[in-house]
């Protein structure tokens, strides 16, 4: 299959007007030892022969639309209407580049302001940017962004923090050497006495993730106001959609809200493309990375919208940028948008519930199960931990013989956590699925 | 309006206003020119210690962002808040409602190096810059 | 213009169902604290499905886009792209797959990306590649934390990136990111690298040099084996942005030409659709040496079967939760097997073939930035011959827009002045050329007679041209309820 629509009469025509005699001088730059013979890949194929190749590929994997599944953990099965596909798939929005040509560019300038409003009406902040790459990577900007605000050099999170996040974090500050202090949790939460004891005037920032990995609710109020005490920056990485029911950061005193917005709409796709969200108090608003929509005026005084802020920005002030990001996940925070003006006020509310009651009647039906038994006694979202009365990667490969992913070990992130998984149960949950798994997993 | 010319001027299109010890700092009309629209103006903070010829604070436009210097050493001791508000004041008003902030001077000697308006006028024309 | 969404609609309307509530309902308090829950709701739009479904129609239709629109923006390798791999891609056999299940449950994604690394091995000259970076930008942070790592291992850190003045503005951003202290290199005359200049800016303290080829003014670096030898002879490493490999996939390797990192841009060279700003996928690809300081985790075959190894002591970490942007890495793996080896190639000449023929059409009405010899997949104007007459690159830009053309990339590279940087790519026809070409030089005449039609443009768009200015003095980044 080729893309290209030229015929060999055109390409003569242009080599004629380029006043080239073949198409190989146009490459006279590159010395003749760097030229390749061949690429060493297999000859193109026609989409019928593409689609049968991948349809093949594709039915080794059993995905969670044919199982019941469990999993949580960063990556959340919501259902998603129709209409976000529909919308996104639409080729002005999906083949647009990032809108440097405003006027030729408002349906995805509109688009992103309306996202931008409707993070900050989520979290209860200020100022929002048009997307980061994941949650994760969002997280390890705000903790640069707080270094960098502060001129101090230590980072407090959580051991409940997302175990990836964790990792995000350390990797992307490896460069400017900061002192990172792990802060244990006790009975599934921030462990604010050891908090206290921990933070210092040297501390830039204290991270909480709410929910946190383990599903439990954090007092994040509590948390803001130690952090607060010693002037450091206040990050809260939050799950959106719990946003339904939790109070926001706005609410709890956080500077800088993250998190991953996957929940609002976007698939699971093994992992990406998922959609950071980042929104910070007014204070910090020129310090934010990423592009950034501001609703302006035309040459008539019609009302339009532009990229603003972007003296931040890498393409202007290079080495001193706030960022390096350039391509975000515009096209994911469409989706969100799609979304969360689908469900509306009412609809996020109604989600959230849903997952909350569904997950609490799952966690007291496994409960009631010989052999397992909830870790924590904190209040909890759409996830909580089990403890396995046997090894829970093997009960997790039985499960899968009856079309069920029965959560995720625990073991892999925490090595004295082997006997613990986490469950994640959402609105996608039939009392049937619940049943049935609970039925399964008494056998096992 | 001020008498421009008893202001000092560096080849980095800042100019200086001595007031006994104190300097007062600003850009100079062609400067303002050459950005074009003002849209924030970065001060520094009140208390900080600046060195002749470093970073002091940052002009963006809509397209571009440029470090300001400060032409002598010190610490700051005002900020014109008015600049942050409204940044169109250093187009409108470049050598008097538009200044930066005030440098308690370190070194009056500093000033030797810095050039007349006359001397500041002739070095755009060269093209120095 | 288009009302906001929050705007439409009226209060207790929606656009989704939820199925009844099959579990025993109950207060959210009965399971959370008061203390925890949320006080102030979140003022989410009420709209019906339809409603919304129009709101963002019409939106969408306020757009140019390259399924509607010529969109030769440089650097930016604006192709078309290909229906049946974003059919792919949703297949809920993809696209329904959770990060977290049992290795076993996955084997044909694995697999999917096992090969997409491998092909891109073979496409760069490299010998290992990560899928994990999220971007272009994300993939230099990704390469430049590798050559920190490496450097680290052998008790030499170093502390300088050297980068030339013609680079995009994420090199330096990613390479300060990553705590090295930016050193510029001018450009020689010939728009390429000055082998003077770097020999003096190189140097034992130099942990990398960035290198875009060909560069951001569509010149090949003919002299890149010297440079790779200087630069290596120093100690450093060379790293390729490989935002420009539309002209060479298929045609010539980094990894031959000496680069020891890379990075690819998906959604670049490999058809990805760019979303109106992502999202992106930027592999980044080493030589063996360098291998082992890839992101974690990795791709291995064990016993016959796709794992993900997360045993990877020397790993620089992760850049990002999970494995990478999958659902675009699935596109790309469909393009490279649509195309073949030989298909990339032609893709790579037509490419070059389209930018070339572009430059000679418009050579007599504009002025190239460097010429005397081909351009490879992109080109570079000036417009500052057309500033006599009051009118500036920017206004040409704007002029494109009313007769239904996206404008090129302008005042980049920083280096030419008024630059207008123009990438056709190869899936445009000569007729869409012509007629661009047609249009470019119509606005020089248009310049030279009427100027003030040029710049007071665009006409025709659905706002006419917006005040930066007043955008980012009085900054309005958020809707408000009225009263609120």
């Amino acid at each position: 299959m080729k893309y290209s629509p030229h015929t060999s009469k055109d390409k003569e025509q242009m080599l004629e007007a380029i006043g080239a005699a073949s198409e190989e001088e146009l490459f006279s730059a590159i010395p003749s030892d760097l030229r390749l013979g061949k690429v060493d890949l297999p000859d193109g194929i026609s989409e019928m022969e593409l689609k049968r190749s991948v349809m093949e590929m594709a039915g080794d994997n059993y995905s969670t639309n044919k199982l019941i599944s469990f999993l949580g953990g960063g990556a959340y099965e919501h259902y998603i209407p129709q209409a976000v596909e529909s919308i996104i798939s639409r080729g002005e929005f999906l083949t647009a580049y990032t809108p440097y040509q405003a006027e030729a560019s408002q349906g995805t300038l509109q688009s992103i302001y309306e996202y931008q409003s409707l993070i900050c009406e989520l979290t209860g902040m200020d100022v929002a940017n048009a997307s980061m790459y994941d949650g994760a990577s969002s997280l390890a900007e705000a903790a640069l962004l707080a270094v960098r605000d502060t001129g101090r050099k230590q980072v407090v999170y959580p051991a409940s923090l997302h175990p990836e996040y964790k990792q995000v974090l350390k990797t992307y500050m490896e460069g400017i050497k900061v002192e990172f202090i792990e802060i244990p949790h006790a009975a599934g939460i921030y462990d604010t006495e050891v908090l206290e004891r921990q933070i210092s005037d040297g501390t830039a920032c204290v991270i909480a993730q709410n929910p946190n990995f383990f599903g439990c609710i954090e007092d994040c109020s509590a948390i803001g106001q130690i952090c607060h005490s010693k002037g450091a920056i206040f990050i809260a990485c939050v799950n959106p959609l719990s946003l339904g029911l939790l109070s926001s950061p706005g609410e709890y005193g956080a500077d800088i809200a993250v998190g991953e917005g996957q929940p609002l709409g976007i698939p699971l796709s093994y992992g990406g493309p998922y959609l950071g969200f980042f929104a910070v108090k007014e204070k910090y608003m020129r310090k934010i990375p990423g592009r950034v929509v501001g609703m302006t005026r035309d040459s008539e005084g019609k009302p339009g919208f532009v990229l603003t802020l972007q003296a931040r920005e890498q393409h202007i002030r290079r080495e001193k940028a706030t960022s390096n990001i350039c391509s975000n996940e515009g096209l994911m925070a469409l989706a969100a948008t799609v979304y969360l003006s689908l469900i509306g006020k009412k609809g996020l509310k109604e989600i959230a519930r849903q997952n909350l009651l569904k997950s609490h009647y799952l966690a007291v039906q496994i409960s009631k199960l010989g052999g397992f038994e909830p870790v924590f006694n904190t209040p909890f979202f759409n996830e909580f931990v089990v403890k396995c009365g046997r090894d829970p990667e093997k009960i997790i490969s039985d499960l899968l013989k009856h079309g069920i992913i029965g959560g995720l070990p625990l073991g892999r992130f925490y090595p004295d956590m082997r006997n613990c998984m986490s469950i994640c149960v959402t609105e996608t949950k039939s009392r049937a699925d619940l049943d049935k798994f609970v039925e399964v997993l008494g056998k096992h | 309006m001020a008498d421009t010319g008893k202001l000092l001027f560096a080849k980095t299109h800042e100019w200086l206003r001595v007031e006994g010890n104190i300097g007062y700092v600003g850009i100079t009309d062609h400067a303002q020119k050459e950005i074009t629209d003002v849209v924030f103006v970065e001060l520094p903070k009140v208390g900080k210690e600046v060195s002749k010829e470093g970073e002091a604070a940052v002009v963006e436009s809509v397209k571009a962002a440029f470090s300001i210097y400060a032409p002598v050493s010190g610490r700051v001791i005002k900020a014109n808040d008015a600049v942050e508000k409204d940044p169109s004041i250093v187009n409108k008003s470049p050598y008097d409602d538009g200044w930066f902030f005030a440098i308690e001077m370190k070194d009056p000697e500093e000033t030797a190096s810095l050039m007349s308006l006359k001397d500041y006028e002739e070095f755009i024309k060269s093209g120095a810059h | 213009m288009e009302k906001l969404i929050f705007e439409t609609g009226s209060e207790g309307r929606n656009g989704c169902s939820l199925p009844k509530l099959d579990v025993p309902d109950a207060a959210e308090s009965s399971f959370i604290p008061g203390n925890l829950l949320r006080r102030k709701e979140a003022l989410l739009p009420e709209v019906s499905e339809l409603d919304c479904i129009r709101h963002f129609t019409r939106l969408s239709r306020l757009n140019y886009s390259v399924d509607t629109n010529f969109y030769p923006l440089g650097s930016c390798t604006m192709k078309y792209n290909p229906r049946i791999n974003e059919k792919i891609a949703s297949l809920p056999q993809f696209s329904a797959l959770h990060p977290y299940q049992p290795e076993s449950s996955v084997q044909g994604m694995l697999k999917l990306l096992y090969d997409t690394e491998q092909m891109l091995c073979r496409i760069c000259g490299m010998d290992a590649f990560t899928l994990q970076p999220a971007a272009g930008a994300h993939g230099e942070l990704t390469g430049m934390l590798i050559a920190r790592a490496y450097h680290v291992s052998k008790g030499d850190p170093r502390k300088k990136v050297l980068i030339p003045d013609s680079a995009h503005g994420t090199n330096p951003a990613s390479a300060a990111l990553c705590g090295y202290e930016v050193v510029t290199v001018k450009s020689g005359p010939d728009g390429r690298i000055d082998i003077g200049a770097l020999k003096d800016a190189a140097g034992q303290d130099v942990a990398v040099m960035m290198l875009t080829n060909p560069n951001t003014l569509g010149l090949f670096e003919k002299d890149i084996k010297k440079i790779a030898d200087i630069i290596h002879g120093s100690g450093a490493l060379l790293y390729l942005d490989g935002a420009n490999m539309n002209a060479l996939a298929g045609v010539s390797r980094p990894g031959d030409m000496g680069f020891d990192i890379c990075h690819v841009n998906l959604h670049k060279t490999f058809s990805t659709p760019h979303g109106g700003g992502g999202p992106g996928s930027g592999p980044v690809g080493v030589k063996a040496a360098l291998a082992d300081y890839l992101p974690a985790p990795r791709i291995k075959i064990k016993r016959n079967k796709f794992t993900l190894d997360s045993d990877c002591k020397k790993s620089i970490g992760k850049v990002k939760a999970f494995y990478g942007n999958i659902g675009v890495v699935i596109k790309a793996y469909c393009y490279i097997r649509s195309l073949g080896g030989e298909g990339l190639r032609d893709a790579a000449f037509e490419a070059v073939l389209n930018a070339n023929y572009l430059k000679a059409k418009l050579r007599g009405n504009y002025t190239p930035a460097f010429d005397g010899e081909p351009c490879m997949h992109e080109f570079v104007l000036t417009g500052k011959d057309k500033k006599p007459m009051g009118v500036r690159t920017l206004d040409i830009a704007k002029r494109l827009l009313d007769y239904g053309y996206y404008a090129p990339t302008i005042y980049f590279p920083l280096i030419v002045e008024e630059a207008i940087m123009i990438e056709p790519t190869e899936t445009e026809s000569k007729q869409t050329l012509d007629a661009f070409a047609d249009v470019m030089i119509k606005i020089t005449g248009e310049a030279a007679s009427d100027p003030s039609l040029v710049t007071s443009a665009p006409h025709t768009t659905p706002v006419r041209r917006l005040d930066e200015v007043a955008a980012a003095r009085e900054l309005n980044l958020r809707w408000k309820k009225t009263g609120a």
